[in-house]
């Protein structure tokens, strides 16, 4: 059923934007910002990452330019959609003193539609595995679901892995397979432009497309090959959830700890981490409290604190924490790990801990076995 | 109903710490309608050795008539709470501390030395008497100390946060200067508080606001040797603001004793 690929020329990028723009869509797209490539909003093609490229190691992320026409060439910086939908600190209502007690007001967020520009395979592996935490089930997050219901999503596939990434072994990448409403292979001319939804036909209809010549689909196949070929992490794809807890005391977990600082940063740049603490605040006439809501981590003391008691006192446990729910319990909870392979915990780790590396020590899989 | 009492007292430091207070605009007004400012010589109140129910204690102790006080105020305060580096881990005047003779150290500062009379160390509050909250940061802010008192004000207990500021750091948003660029940030051992200042303003933290709940100094001192930083210079990230805080005290004392 799918349509023949078409093609966007260069020329005609901002033809997209303008188009959402024009549907409604606050449109949100990558652009350079203190040395690292976010996703902000985004209004002029020329405020894309034209000609920068990333190299990204253990602990170390570093942004180059050169005259390169490519605005896509490079793998994901620290955060993309995820603060977007999944927000990093937000109110959620507020209680109010009356004469007979109290009432309390919903804070209403901002519901006015987003579509992302550029959006990554790996990333659109996790918005489903965060839709589920947060759309699925019979409770529904408001907040999540004003913004994560109504969006426009338009991938890139990816052309340059980092040498951090490993979505090829855990299968999320860096083809962009489901999800996307439009898809983009960027060539140096273009844009081979696949639908991959009724919205998704609805903006190509608006674009001045031609139809992509057997060439352009080629070399569109061709460099997302590449760029899997390239990736040299691995994590083994199977479940590893009984390997995990058939080693919950390998000594690995002590080496890592003496390692690792407990920081957080990990957890806070994972996509599809969802954990999250609320909190009051509280006006200091004592008669207004606003509650709110922020990201929380594996390896914040509040996360291990049940009634008087810590669970996780140390490094080791929340570290262990971390690596046993994301790539073993997960599967009890979503049928999958909860890596996708975009390879920001090691990239956005000071110390530069790898995640692929303390798996295969653990379990003893090496990944390259499927 | 009678009002709370509260005073605000001032030991050796900077004053910056009770422009917390000062600098709180309306809710200052606010506060003055919650509370009975007794002490505050800063803004005027002055009555040091007034009983009340809240005593906020800024800098440390460095001379014995400073001892005197401290215990007179634990006397006379049925909370005693710390703000700021200073009172809480000695502040940046501990770093003379086992350094040099007190004396030595006089001489070398000052033309008339013999009018200096100070102890030969800087120490926090809580080495002198028992401190019910403590307060880190250099300064503390306004948000701080206003939900604190706001807390004891309805007797539910302070919640004391100490993640540390890269929590904070990736909430707000902000691109990691370490990562990027290779800059000796603090924040992986320093507690959250002033809401990633340095960050985003792309400078590393210089761990003013104190040690965070697991403090591996050893991990980020290593790391930081590999950015270039002589061993000495690493010591230094750990001291200069709260050299006496003990989690900070040990990550140095490792690298040099590793390194020279
Ligand atoms: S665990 Fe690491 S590599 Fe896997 S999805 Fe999370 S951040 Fe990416
Ligand atoms: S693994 Fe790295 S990023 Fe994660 S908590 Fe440990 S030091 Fe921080
Ligand atoms: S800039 Fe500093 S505080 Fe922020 S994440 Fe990096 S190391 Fe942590
Ligand atoms: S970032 Fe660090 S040095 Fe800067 S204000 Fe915050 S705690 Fe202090």
């Amino acid at each position: 059923m799918q349509a023949p690929a078409q093609f966007l020329a260069r020329s005609a990028l901002q033809s997209m934007i303008d188009a959402l723009a024009a549907r409604g869509y606050r449109v949100i797209g990558p652009q350079v910002r203190d040395g690292a490539i976010v996703y902000a909003d985004l209004a002029q093609v020329n405020d894309l990452p034209q000609g920068w490229r990333d190299a990204q190691e253990p602990s170390s992320y570093r942004l180059t330019h050169s005259d390169n026409v490519r605005c896509f060439a490079w793998a994901n910086g620290p955060q993309a959609i995820k603060p977007h939908l999944f927000a990093a600190q937000e109110p959620l209502w507020r209680a109010i003193q009356t004469d007979d007690g109290f009432r309390v007001e919903a804070v209403e967020p901002d519901v006015r539609p987003l579509a992302f520009i550029g959006v990554r395979a790996c990333d659109l592996s996790a918005l489903a595995l965060q839709d589920r935490v947060f759309l699925g089930g019979p409770f529904v997050d408001p907040y999540y679901a004003a913004r994560g219901t109504e969006m426009l999503l338009i991938a890139v596939h990816c052309s340059h892995a980092a040498a951090t990434c490993f979505c090829a072994s855990t299968g999320d990448g860096p083809r962009a397979g489901a999800g996307f409403d439009l898809a983009l292979s960027e060539l140096e001319e273009g844009f081979v432009l696949e639908v991959g939804s009724a919205a998704g036909r609805g903006i190509a209809a608006l674009l001045p497309l031609t139809v992509a010549s057997a060439q352009q689909i080629q070399a569109a196949q061709t460099q997302v090959e590449a760029a899997a070929q390239s990736q040299t992490r691995t994590l083994p794809s199977r479940n590893l959830r009984d390997l995990l807890f058939a080693n919950l005391d390998h000594p690995r977990w002590d080496d890592v700890a003496a390692r690792c600082l407990s920081c957080g940063n990990c957890t806070l740049v994972c996509p599809t981490c969802f954990c999250h603490a609320e909190s009051e605040v509280t006006a200091l006439n004592g008669k207004e409290t606003l509650h709110q809501r922020e990201w929380d981590s594996c390896f914040s003391a509040g996360h291990g604190y049940i009634h008087g008691f810590q669970v996780r006192p140390e490094t080791k446990h929340r570290y262990r924490q971390w690596l046993t729910h994301k790539l073993g319990s997960w599967h009890e909870q979503f049928g999958r790990s909860g890596c996708v392979g975009c390879g920001r915990c090691i990239a956005w780790c000071p110390v530069g801990i790898d995640l692929t590396e303390e798996a295969h020590a653990i379990t003893g899989e090496t990944g390259h076995d499927e | 109903m009678t009002k709370p009492r509260v005073a605000i007292h001032k030991f050796s430091s900077c004053d910056g710490c009770q422009l917390a207070f000062l600098n709180a605009g309306a809710a200052l007004l606010e506060l003055a309608q919650l509370v009975d400012l007794v002490h505050f010589a800063e803004a005027g109140a002055v009555q040091p050795d007034a009983a009340v129910d809240i005593a906020f204690v800024e800098g440390s102790i460095t001379t014995a008539h400073e001892i005197e006080r401290i215990q007179n105020i634990r006397a006379n305060s049925k909370y005693l709470v710390t703000i700021g580096a200073c009172a809480t881990s000695g502040g940046i005047q501990a770093l003379r501390n086992g350094k040099m003779q007190g004396a030595d150290w006089i001489a070398s500062v000052y033309a008339s030395p013999q009018f200096i009379s100070s102890l030969d160390t800087s120490t926090a509050i809580a080495q002198h008497v028992k401190v019910d909250y403590e307060l880190w940061g250099c300064p503390v802010t306004s948000r701080q100390v206003l939900q604190l008192l706001r807390d004891l004000l309805f007797a539910v207990r302070p919640k004391v946060n100490a993640d540390p500021l890269c929590l904070d750091c990736k909430r707000a948003g902000n691109v990691c200067v370490l990562v990027t660029r290779g800059e000796p940030c603090m924040g992986p051992v320093t507690r959250t508080g002033c809401g990633a200042l340095c960050p985003q303003f792309g400078r590393a933290c210089y761990a003013c606001f104190g040690p965070s709940e697991l403090v591996n100094g050893h991990a980020l001192g290593q790391r930081l040797s590999g950015l270039g930083l002589t061993s000495a210079d690493v010591a230094k990230r750990f001291l200069f603001i709260n050299a006496g805080a003990e989690a900070y005290a040990e990550a140095a004392a490792f690298t040099e004793h590793k390194h020279d």
